[in-house]
């Protein structure tokens, strides 16, 4: 099989929006966990910020990152015409 | 014509209608007067039954429907049934309790049972989809090449699975004898008959629709009582955003608490018992057990030769005397009991405020610093295990096969984390509602007019829910009542004053919950012996009616090892769980996730990596887990202070590293895995050999 540099191209561009959504994903995690004591002192509409960013912003900001990617790629896909149907 | 998708929809829409009338029926019957345990009976009997329906309904001797529900599963619906599959006895029934017990530092399994899905989504779900097989052995045997890969992948697949539906099958019995009266070891079998009638027949494509039905169940049964729950507390019917206005009063509450002279004095008396009980231990259990023998002999001699015998006071001596522990083994377990104060909450200290990270305990400042920066170190640690873990399942992982294309393997991943999310979101809000409740109409009220759910479920079990007046003053204080995790989402329902058919239906959805997950796993390690052993290494000419039968046969086999295994009751439900994570997530996911996104990952590398990561973390749980060192096994430090559950960090590290430097070290694989990996990285290419169907010719 021949990969053409609309391949190449196609393969970097999923591998950047990998990283970026990978390091969104690292930072609501662990470092908001990691400064979680100092988070609490903030007030976010009653619960302190470190307790709702673990109990619930974190888990809005998955989704999203997960519904997104799969956005992101089907456009992809088909700018590249690597898309299931293009090459049948 | 509609199509399958339609078709689908419409099946489940009058699926939920039935299930809601079913409901309601019973809601009817039980204010007639209908005694509650037949009500359990119905739960119990009509949802075993459905679920055997749909087995039936869905009955195949295909090979691709067997193991792959035929590949035509929509996004939406492989969502729902990745959920049911996901959410086991542990998210359902004892998450919310956890999190009750553990303020902030519960939230570990909230964000690691979660954040994991956006590794799957990244980095696996649509590239094994391309490469679309049956099962993940599959992958790792043709990624790597040879059968040993493959037989690691089997061995990995079937401990991971094993360890972790012991749990479930444990959370089934559990269900079924709380709300039949049927014994444990009665339970678990009766549940493992609605395991099996379903995936004994039709296999994954059978597993499917079930889960989905089970997610429906499942679903709603965690949402009526919590929605109830914060309308009675807040006047607000969306318990997510309501209990945000809760967590300052709680606040507040737990301030007062603190400085309560009573929640002080009751303090003081259970920490000074501990210290006597700590005392009466070094002084050796045997002679202490004399000891207190002899004391309670002698008084009672003493009230008996008295001028004037004191029939009460007699009577009273005697008693103890008879409630007196039976052997020095008892009265050593009861000594224990008291050092270490029941209850996770550790009644000696004050609560740990709900909403605070990581609170340090200790003498000096210090002290506390250490403590709470090895409390945050474990918090991450966990968090990652969870997560990798996550994404190194296979009876998860699995379940991406079964999707129509690449595409909708994506989507499905968002729909898988959406119908979790629902679940999980709410968890945090159940917990803090319910530690509301119990502040303002349990704390500081009489004995005498304790809610009525209070009495109910003491009686039931006292390792669920026990108050004692241990200071003497008629009144409740907080220190005084030791919770049992898993009774905050049982209870949930006579909390908010729900009739009792909104109990049962609890028990349903924790029952749904337990025999999805139990029946995927059960799938899992069916598929790695017959597909993976049996057809791919020992048999390859088998026809396909007997893979089938073989792997019928294993899966009943397994079954009733894993019953058994379960019926011994060993270890703890929440340890068995984080193990199960550790382990997927140190002999997967390295292996995995390079052998997609790094050419030059090669064979060697695998089955070292594999190998050594899978070991460093059972060599860890091995020397740390109290379980294994009480057996005998010789205890050692802990690494950088985290506690076995953590186990898989080390794992995890211990597979990157070997793997990166053994490749380097060793020849770049062939051509064709070259190929292989081009293939699973574009959802087509022009001129590609291989199908991009699915099967790998």
């Amino acid at each position: 099989m021949q990969l053409t540099e609309q391949h190449k191209t196609y393969w970097r561009k999923n591998l950047t929006i990998t990283s970026i959504l990978l390091v969104i994903w690292f930072v609501v995690t662990f470092v908001m966990a990691f400064f979680a004591r100092e988070l609490a002192t903030i007030n976010f509409f009653g619960w302190p910020l470190s307790f709702y960013m673990a109990a619930q912003g974190s888990l809005i900001i998955y989704v999203c990152i997960i519904g997104f990617y799969a956005l992101y790629m089907r456009k992809l896909d088909v700018e590249h015409g690597v898309d299931e149907g293009a090459n049948e | 014509m509609r199509t399958f998708k339609q078709e689908l929809t419409r099946y489940y829409s009058f699926y939920t209608l039935g299930f809601v009338t079913f409901v309601v029926i019973l809601g009817i019957a039980e204010q007639m007067g209908v005694p509650r345990l037949y009500l359990g009976y119905a739960f119990l009997a009509a949802t075993i039954l459905l679920y055997a329906g749909i087995g039936i309904m869905s009955r195949t001797l295909d090979v691709a429907e067997y193991y792959v529900a035929g590949r035509k599963v929509p996004a939406l619906f492989n969502g729902m049934a990745t959920g049911a599959d996901w959410m086991s006895a542990a998210s359902f029934i004892s998450m919310a309790g956890g999190l009750y017990l553990q303020g902030f530092d519960g939230l570990a399994f909230i964000m690691g049972w979660t954040g994991g899905y956006c590794l799957v989504a990244l980095f696996l779900a649509p590239y094994l989809r391309k490469f679309g097989q049956f099962t993940i052995p599959d992958f790792l045997g043709a990624r790597y090449g040879g059968n040993v890969v493959r037989s690691i992948g089997i061995l990995a697949a079937i401990i991971v699975s094993f360890v972790y539906v012991v749990a479930q099958i444990f959370g089934v019995g559990l269900i079924t004898s709380r709300f039949t009266g049927l014994a444990f070891e009665i339970g678990v079998f009766v549940g493992l008959l609605g395991i099996l009638v379903c995936s004994f027949l039709g296999g994954m494509k059978a597993v499917t629709w079930t889960q989905v039905a089970q997610y429906i169940i499942l679903i709603v049964a965690y949402m009526i009582p919590v929605v109830w729950l914060s309308v009675k507390e807040t006047g607000n019917p969306i318990p997510q955003i309501a209990y945000g206005s809760v967590m300052p009063q709680i606040a507040e509450l737990e301030k007062k608490l603190v400085a309560d002279p009573k929640e002080q004095e009751v303090r003081k008396i259970l920490a000074d018992n501990a210290k006597t009980a700590g005392e009466k231990l070094k002084a050796g259990a045997e002679k202490s057990f004399n000891a207190d023998k002899a004391d309670l002999q002698a008084k009672l001699v003493e009230l008996n030769a008295a001028p004037t015998p004191d029939g009460a006071a007699i009577q009273a001596a005697e008693k103890k005397i008879a409630s007196f522990a039976k052997d020095t083994k008892a009265y050593e377990a009861q000594l224990k009991g008291q050092v270490a104060a029941p209850g996770a909450a550790g009644r000696v200290n004050p609560a740990i405020p709900h909403g605070t990270p990581f609170v340090g305990v200790g003498k000096t400042d210090e002290d506390k610093q250490k403590s709470s920066n090895n409390k945050r170190n474990n918090f991450l640690a966990l968090v990652f295990c969870l997560m990798v873990g996550t994404a190194a399942l296979p009876h998860i992982l699995m379940r991406y096969y079964t999707t129509p294309s690449v595409q909708e393997a994506r989507v499905s991943v968002f729909w898988s984390l959406f119908f979790i999310f629902l679940l999980y979101f709410t968890a945090p809000a159940l917990a803090v509602l319910v530690k509301f409740d119990i502040f303002t109409n349990v704390v500081g009220k009489a004995f005498a007019d304790l809610p009525q759910w209070v009495t109910a479920w003491q009686a039931v079990d006292k390792a669920l829910l026990s108050i004692t007046d241990i200071n003497k003053d008629g009144i409740v204080q907080l220190a005084e009542i030791v919770i049992g995790q898993d009774i905050i989402v049982l209870a949930t329902p006579e909390i908010a004053g729900l009739p009792y058919v909104i109990s049962g239906l609890v028990a349903a959805g924790g029952l749904a919950a337990a025999l999805s997950t139990a029946d995927g796993l059960l799938l899992t390690m069916a598929n790695a012996l017959s597909h993976d052993l049996y057809y791919k290494m020992i048999n390859p000419d088998a026809s396909t009616a007997r893979r089938i039968t073989i792997s019928k046969i294993l899966l009943l086999f397994v079954a009733i090892i894993a019953a058994y295994v379960t019926s011994l009751k060993p270890g703890d439900i929440l340890f068995l769980v984080g193990a199960a994570f550790s382990l997927a997530a140190s002999a997967f996911f390295p292996a995995l996730v390079l052998g997609i996104f790094w050419k030059r990952a090669n064979k060697p590398a695998a089955i070292l990596g594999m190998l050594i990561g899978l070991g460093v973390t059972m060599y860890y749980m091995l020397r740390t887990y109290p379980f294994f060192t009480n057996m005998g096994v010789p205890k050692m430090d802990l690494w950088f202070a985290i506690l076995p559950i953590g186990s898989g960090i080390f794992g995890v590290a211990a597979g990157f590293t070997v793997m990166i430097i053994v490749s380097l070290v060793t020849k770049a694989p062939a051509q064709d895995v070259q190929d292989l990996i081009e293939h699973v990285r574009y959802p087509s290419i022009k001129g590609d050999k291989m199908n991009t169907a699915g099967a790998y010719t």
